[in-house]
């Protein structure tokens, strides 16, 4: 039996700070991606969603929240959280509904709506809860990305420079994207004299945070087959592996790694993309495009490793030949990933499988990567979660 | 130098001893890994079932990692001097836990002092003060080798 599933259609909200509740960012990329899949809303068997935790308690039940939004009609609910990797969860619950054949057709969904500024923990003085520690000691989200892309420098000889590069890249993919929230060509020099942030990442390397809203309906291969859609992009692996101790590289909001002592460090961005490959029977080198989540500019370098799209070391070299640029040999991010969108959290994952749909589809407009076959998604979050999606034409 | 009375910012995190500081860990009785901070409920290593550990201090140094700077305030619950002074920050390897131990560096030594594979000591010095307390953590201070340069 195969283990694919089809997407049938998707939608989104567009990424921005505008203010509105989260549920109708949600809607409006559900009633899209049905329109899309020419698929009724009555005939949805179960509403996958991802929980935002910023937006009470509609949030943590975003899967009802949605189904409500849309007008109750007896389907089933679920809802997941998993950080960042909360759509690529959601998405993972609807794909064992169908495989199971307990639902034919499912929408996945998620919508955010962030707080103005920089996030921050929770009040109180909690020194139990690694993420306050953190914090009351000086340690903040840029400072595990400046140490990332600090280690690439000592290591590799990636400069300030290539970091630029990724940024200018990614800004070019996302100037005509009608999603993304900062549609705006940046020049290396204009990255460069952005603040300093954490050395040597620049306010201009780093992510924002966004509202956004991204939503897919995803059936059995039989059932898109019924309704004249056999040649849908289908969804060839979805992993959601945790790490394996120890931990190889300090990960947000921990202050220390695990200790190596006893047992070999394992580096779980890269266990991410290695489960999904092994799933879906496909290579790296079959992969036309990536849609990597580049909080900051230097991880994107780090990713297209870990994705193994080239050697450890050489990621940098790839995007000063261009070869990660539209029309390149392997484009990353043709969404202009998120540093034209803006963190969404609970949308991010499925936004990347909504770009790759498109690209896949030949429905990417000025962004489309020639030919696109074999598409994958990868990304990380907070406290062991992290996600990598397979699609296939 | 203050007179007020000194306070670790986290009980039980860091001592000093004869003017020398340490990370205070565990240590698992049954396979020994190391754990900082400390842990003394139930060993993380999957191949063990371990409950018992022992406390241990951590070795005081090792070497850098990476390392980076916080240019701008970090939210609360940090507690910034007005006006804020950006601080260094590395990641240092001990050698003996294989371990990364994240802290501030000491005061004076920026970004551009650092290099991977240097060799680091632990110190405790002031985090924050207030107008009754200085609160204490620990910071990493390049090890001197004399007569380098």
């Amino acid at each position: 039996m195969s283990g694919d599933i089809a997407i049938l259609g998707v939608g989104m909200h567009p990424w921005g700070k505008w203010g509105k509740n989260f549920v109708q960012y949600g809607v409006k990329a559900a009633r899209d991606a049905l329109k899309d899949a020419g698929v009724n809303w009555t005939d949805i068997g179960f509403v996958s969603g991802a929980a935002t935790m910023r937006c009470g308690y509609p949030g943590y039940v975003a899967g009802a929240t949605f189904a409500q939004a849309l007008g109750w009609q007896g389907a089933e609910v679920n809802t997941s959280y998993a950080a960042c990797a909360s759509g690529s969860q959601a998405l993972a619950a609807a794909r064992t509904k169908i495989l199971s054949g307990a639902c034919d057709v499912a929408l996945v969904i998620g919508a955010d709506t962030t707080p103005k500024g920089f996030l921050a923990p929770q009040k109180g003085e909690r020194p139990d809860d690694p993420d306050w520690v953190r914090f009351r000691i000086g340690i903040t989200n840029p400072t595990y990305f400046a140490l990332y892309a600090r280690r690439r420098m000592e290591m590799y000889g990636d400069t300030q420079d290539d970091f630029a590069l990724v940024k200018v890249k990614n800004a070019r993919h996302g100037f005509t994207n009608p999603n993304a929230r900062y549609r705006k060509m940046f020049s290396a020099e204009e990255v460069a004299a952005s603040n300093m942030v954490a050395d040597p990442l620049r306010l201009m390397d780093i992510c924002a945070t966004s509202d956004g809203g991204a939503a897919l309906i995803v059936s059995s291969l039989e059932y898109a087959k019924k309704i004249g859609r056999g040649d849908a992009v289908k969804i060839a692996a979805i992993s959601t592996v945790t790490p394996t101790f120890a931990s190889a590289v300090i990960e947000m909001p921990d202050i220390a790694t695990d200790s190596a002592a006893a047992v070999q460090a394992h580096s779980f961005r890269a266990a991410l993309p290695k489960k999904a490959y092994e799933e879906a029977g496909i290579s790296p080198n079959d992969v036309s495009v990536a849609e990597v989540y580049d909080l900051s500019t230097a991880l994107e370098l780090d990713w297209m490793e870990d994705l193994q799209l080239c050697e450890r070391g050489t990621a940098a070299q790839l995007v000063r030949s261009g070869a990660t640029t539209i029309g390149g040999r392997i484009p990353v991010n043709p969404s202009g990933g998120l540093a034209c969108f803006g963190e969404a959290v609970p949308a991010q994952a499925l936004a990347q499988v909504c770009e790759l749909t498109w690209q896949l589809r030949g429905q990417a407009g000025e962004r489309q990567v020639a030919n696109a076959k074999v598409g994958i998604t990868a990304n990380q979050g907070l406290f062991g979660h992290g996600s990598s999606v397979i699609l296939k034409r | 130098m203050s007179t007020k009375p000194q306070v670790p910012v986290l009980e039980g995190w860091f001592t000093e001893q004869d003017g020398k500081a340490f990370l205070l860990g565990t240590r698992c009785c049954g396979c020994g890994t190391y754990y900082f901070p400390r842990l003394s409920t139930y060993c993380k290593n999957p191949a063990c079932d371990s409950e018992k550990f022992e406390e241990v201090p951590l070795s005081r140094t090792g070497k850098v990692w990476s390392f980076t700077n916080a240019c701008y305030e970090p939210p609360e619950p940090f507690v910034a001097a007005k006006p804020f002074v950006p601080y260094t920050i590395a990641a240092v390897e001990l050698d003996k836990e294989k371990m990364i131990v994240l802290g501030q560096v000491v005061e004076g030594v920026n970004v551009s002092d650092l290099k991977a594979g240097m060799e680091m000591e632990l110190v405790v010095a002031t985090l924050n003060e207030d107008e009754t307390t200085v609160k204490t953590v620990w910071k990493w201070q390049p090890v001197v080798t004399g007569g380098a340069n």
